[in-house]
């Protein structure tokens, strides 16, 4: 007989039909099923193939701890592997297919596997494709050739290769209480906390909130538990400081009492109302924490243990409750503890025949034989299920005498019909989010199961979660975990079975008696990683893979530790256990990134952009920063693009936007002495209307960052750094005047963005410059090097100093940024007369490297001033930041690394990053003595130039050397010379 | 982690930056000690437990805060501005 739908009960609605497919074949259920449920209920009992056996497979469990029952979602191209038919909610036009299986669920290829099972066992990979030692294939090439057939062979469902259409969206909230499960223990503290006036939420990762009140059949307040939670529920949704939140699974405990939790919010929609996302990802900010998530059932391990319609007898109770589902005609129990025997009243009320009891314990209580005599079941004790028949369903069980003091086996096997078997080896209380909290689980002797701790910090735990299995006392405990002692706690009638079960895990007879149902790890398994020397719980779990598929042992974790135990001579609590980590269940990526995905980076655009952009620049972006490479002309490559800007720019005038260079205004009576003390030079002694080159080393002594500080007044600097280092500078200046030195009188702003500046270099740069400013002067007298005037461009009063990083009469334009267009496109107008152009990053980078000036690809955080060759800049009269440290032993000598100028001797193109070497290698490149930091074509000296850092560089100049660049494949004669390789006087930018 | 900034209010710690250890003491900026700048800049305690340390509010006020954490358990133990703890030094 096949699992069958009853003729009445269960808590879904009969009244409507909702249509599905299984594997392409249509099958039909009601609002409230889940696929495990509707399958059950159509006579399906075959739901999957194992992992590494492809043995036929059927439901365990009734919810988030079912191992075998994993199906793939399709939702238009996308598919999803790996949801657990028993927490997937059926709805019109769902398809969902099997995994793990070839060509079908029914016929399958790969259960071969079964017949080579010797060679599969626990570390199977490692043994079995360990190559030979010489050879082709040797060590692990071997491996690696079969590994691509066993990834295809192995593993669960496949995931698709399809865009994910579905949306998701992100949530924080806060609450005062966070009640995690809505049993009546949940429902309690919930309902104690918000009469409390708490904010709060009550997540159920089902669809229907209540937990085992809905299936259970106990009264409360003279009610039955149901109803009772019904009314719970609907008063709290009711009351406005309660979220409640169902299909939720919290799946994260961390610091601070933060919780990650992933609600399901259209999964089970046909078609879900505009705006709402499938899932919605949760992080909540919990004052306090309650746990009622409740206890799972435990397996036992015995020969024969995964066939289909051998299920969890508290998942029977829950399918027939609940569902209105008949598992089986003929139902068999096995167990080593009392709540079975309740579990076979509830079968044997919703119409099942409960053929036996088989009971491992000589002594059973009297409140349990009397449940069992009137279910009419024959009770076998002292007794052991030793192996099962049937092919995709159960047929029979073989049943054997059990010494429960020794653990032996004997006797003949006795043959008991049955269609169904329902198992029960104790409880274990979910106590995962405890443990991912930090908490050290402790063993109970009692219940057999770990325990959570008694003192806890940020959580407070209630009902079966606690190990508490009476239903009155579970209530108790929910008042008090929600804050109340007011409120009486209801009457209840309830089995009043003590579930507390005999130390039996393992039923040890010839056969595969499963662990890991998910992993496919067996019994042997476990001895035979005991065996080769795998002793530790955590060595135990890797080299089995024991607990680490995606349901992460919930059903298998205490029965592997005490199989583990009994092979060591040890007690469970001496073997330990490992400590859980999230995710609790799985978590969808998509959920996880939410709005996140593709290009999520700010930009940032300088005031000109557009400008830039309509006059044909290709962009380079640097960290956030867009800015134009090149303005190119149509038909030009980049080279010739910016060796005509270059060549431009030196005989005549080029323009320049350096609005991204980072700008700090450093204000305040102490502003000059703060100076003093961050740059290696003096900066106290510069007049108001100057600016000066300055340099600024780390705390270790090492380059930090340069730039110009201009003095605007007495005590305003406005201080710019390179455009990659602006964060940084001011995080490190930050650091000093609020950690170091607050008593300092000075105050810092970033003014990167209200700034817009133009860099307008050549020779005629002068006459650009007096053609369009108008209330200043700029010739030499009133503008000298390095000086500072104000005046207007075209209606924008503009701020203007004289300095060069081209090596050009240079000057910077600054304006506020809002008229950063204006004056931009009135300057380019001054700039037509004399054939100025808009310059791009290659020629601003081509015009430095001539010049020899070092920015972020030589200041690389290793460098020192002496390597780059400022040592003129480091002040001998005053100590600065870096001044103690940049003279140690290793920092000096030699031997440093030290900027130089590299010249192509083959005419070839130079890279940024090539070694540099004495001796050329090709085959095998070594010995470097230094490398390219920056490299170029320049049109000044008709040469392929860079400069580079090389090993004692300053004494080599002259040497020739070797570029060796071995990824790009470019080997070639290079010299070393000085890094200054155009107008090494300065004349041009003083003229 | 939630870091409870004194001028923001608690906030969510990807608001702030760690910026090293907060036991240390820098040397007076004349200081020639070369082992007192030697342990400022290099020597840490690197405590499992209760922890001395600064952050920067970056994504806030942008204060520096020192900071007791146990890093074991990651519990913020207490939160100053880091500017109150310092000795007054005047300038030279
Ligand atoms: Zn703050």
């Amino acid at each position: 007989m096949s699992p069958r739908r009853a003729a009445s009960g269960g808590l879904i609605d009969r009244s409507r039909t909702i249509r599905f497919t299984f594997d392409g074949q249509e099958f039909t259920g009601h609002p409230g099923d889940t696929v495990a449920s509707a399958l059950l209920a159509n006579g399906v009992s075959l739901f999957g193939r194992s992992f590494k056996y492809h043995r036929p497979r059927g439901i365990l469990a009734a919810g988030v701890d079912e191992p075998n029952a994993l199906v793939t979602v399709l939702r238009g191209e996308a598919r999803e592997p790996n949801i657990q038919a028993t927490m997937l909610e059926i709805h019109d036009g769902l398809k969902v297919v099997s995994q793990n299986r070839f060509p079908s669920l029914g016929l399958d290829v790969g259960a071969l596997n079964q017949l080579a099972s010797k060679l599969l066992g626990a570390g199977f990979y490692y043994k079995t494709f360990m190559g030979p030692v010489i050879g082709p294939l040797k060590g692990t090439r071997f491996w690696m050739f079969c590994e691509h057939l066993i990834r295809r062979a192995a593993g669960l469902g496949k995931a698709g290769l399809a865009p994910d259409p579905s949306r998701y969206e992100r949530m924080n909230a806060f609450c005062d209480v966070l009640v995690v499960g809505s049993g009546p223990a949940g429902l309690m503290a919930a309902k104690a906390a918000a009469e409390n006036g708490a904010r709060v939420i009550l997540a159920e990762q089902s669809a229907r909130l209540g937990g085992s009140a809905n299936w259970s059949e106990d009264t409360i307040d003279a009610m039955p538990a149901r109803d009772w939670a019904a009314g719970v529920v609907a008063d709290l949704t009711t009351t406005s400081n309660v979220t409640m939140l169902p299909r939720t699974s919290v799946w994260g405990y961390y610091d601070g009492n933060t919780i990650a939790a992933l609600e399901r919010v259209t999964d089970h929609k046909t078609s879900p109302r505009i705006g709402e996302p499938r899932q919605r990802h949760w992080t909540i900010r919990a004052g306090k924490v309650v746990l009622a998530t409740g206890a799972f059932e435990r397996p036992l391990v015995f020969p024969g243990n995964d066939r289909p319609c051998v299920m969890l007898a508290s998942a029977a109770e829950r399918f027939a409750v609940e569902y209105g589902i008949l598992p089986g005609e003929k139902v068999a129990i096995f167990t080593n503890n009392d709540s079975a025997y309740r579990s076979a009243m509830t079968m044997q009320e919703a119409g099942c025949r409960i053929v036996a009891i088989v009971d491992v314990r000589t002594d059973i209580s009297p409140a349990a034989r009397a449940i069992a005599v009137r279910t009419g079941a024959e009770i076998l004790t002292s007794r052991a299920v030793t192996s099962t028949e049937g092919g995709k369903k159960l047929h029979c069980i073989k049943v054997q005498d059990y010494d429960i003091r020794s653990g032996a086996v004997s006797g003949d096997a006795r043959s008991i019909d049955a269609d169904c078997l329902l198992v029960s080896g104790g409880w274990s209380p979910v106590i995962n989010l405890a443990s991912q909290a930090g908490a050290r689980a402790e063993w109970s002797e009692r219940v057999q199961a770990f325990l959570p701790p008694k003192d806890a910090d940020g959580w407070v735990g209630a009902g079966a979660f606690n190990g508490t299995f009476s239903l009155e006392a579970a209530l108790a405990e929910g008042l008090a975990a929600g804050g109340a002692s007011a409120i009486d706690v209801p009457a209840v009638v309830d089995a009043a079975l003590d579930i507390a079960p005999a130390p039996v895990f393992e039923i040890e007879a010839k056969g595969k008696a499963f662990v890991d149902f998910q992993h496919d790890v067996t019994a042997d398994d476990v001895r035979l990683a005991h065996r080769e020397g795998f002793q530790s719980v955590e060595h135990l779990k890797r080299y089995t893979t024991l607990g680490m598929a995606t349901d992460q042992g919930k059903t298998s974790n205490v029965a592997g530790l005490a199989i583990m135990a009994n092979a060591l001579g040890k007690q469970i609590p001496e073997v330990g256990t490992t400590r859980f980590r999230p995710p609790f269940a799985p978590v969808t990526i998509g959920a996880l990134a939410a709005e996140r995905f593709g290009e999520i980076r700010p930009e940032r655009l300088t005031p000109m952009h557009d400008w830039h952009v309509a006059h044909g620049a290709t962009f380079y972006s640097a960290g956030l920063w867009h800015r134009p490479m090149i303005y190119g002309l149509p038909g030009e490559t980049v080279e010739q693009a910016y060796v005509r800007e270059v060549k431009t720019t030196r005989e005549a005038a080029g323009i320049a936007d350096v609005s991204t260079l980072g700008k700090i205004m450093v204000q305040g009576p102490d502003a000059a002495y703060f100076l003093d003390r961050v740059y290696t030079n003096t900066f106290s002694t510069l007049p108001v209307g100057k600016a000066r080159y300055g340099l600024m080393l780390r705390e270790d002594g090492l380059v930090l960052d340069d730039g110009t500080t201009w003095r605007l007044g007495r005590h305003d600097f406005l201080m710019t750094t390179t455009t990659a280092n602006a964060g940084k500078v001011m995080q490190h200046l930050e650091f000093l005047l609020d950690v170091i030195w607050p008593e300092l009188k000075v105050t810092l702003t970033s003014v990167t963005d209200q700034w817009a500046g133009a860099s307008i270099a050549g020779p005629r740069s002068r006459e650009v410059l007096a053609a369009c400013v108008s209330g200043t002067a700029v010739d030499n007298e009133t503008l000298p090097f390095m000086g500072i005037v104000y005046g207007e461009v075209d209606g924008a009063p503009v701020m203007i100093c004289r300095l060069s990083f081209s090596g050009e009469l240079a000057y910077e334009v600054y304006s506020g940024a809002g008229h950063g267009t204006h004056l931009w496109q009135a300057l380019i107008e001054a700039g037509k007369p004399f054939g100025m152009v808009a310059y791009g990053l290659e020629a601003l980078g081509t015009m430095r490297i001539e010049k020899g000036h070092v920015t972020g690809a030589e200041i690389d955080g290793r460098v020192t001033a002496r390597d780059l060759h400022l040592d003129w800049m480091l002040s001998k009269k005053k100590p600065f930041v870096g001044s103690m440290m940049m003279d140690r032993e290793g920092l000096v000598g030699p031997d440093r690394l030290q900027l130089v100028g590299i010249m192509s001797l083959d005419n070839l193109p130079l890279n940024g990053g090539a070694h540099i070497v004495e001796e050329l290698d090709r085959e095998n490149p070594h010995d470097s003595i230094g490398h390219m930091t920056a490299a170029c074509y320049s049109p000044m000296l008709g040469r392929h130039i860079g400069l580079a850092l090389v090993k004692a560089g300053k004494s080599r100049h002259g040497q020739r050397v070797f570029t060796s660049d071995p990824l790009r494949k470019r080997f070639g004669p290079v010299e070393i010379v000085s890094h200054h390789f155009y107008d090494p006087e300065g004349k041009r930018m003083h003229g | 982690m939630i870091i409870k900034c004194p001028w923001c209010g608690p906030r969510d710690s990807s608001e702030f930056v760690y910026q090293g250890e907060g036991g240390r003491t820098r040397p007076d900026q004349s200081s020639t000690d070369q082992s007192a700048w030697n342990a400022y800049v290099y020597d840490r305690v690197n405590t499992a437990g209760d922890h001395d340390e600064i952050w920067q509010h970056s994504g806030g006020c942008r204060s520096h805060l020192k900071i007791i954490r146990n890093t074991v358990t990651h519990k913020v133990l207490s939160v100053v501005f880091a500017c109150d703890t310092q000795d007054q030094e005047k300038p030279a």
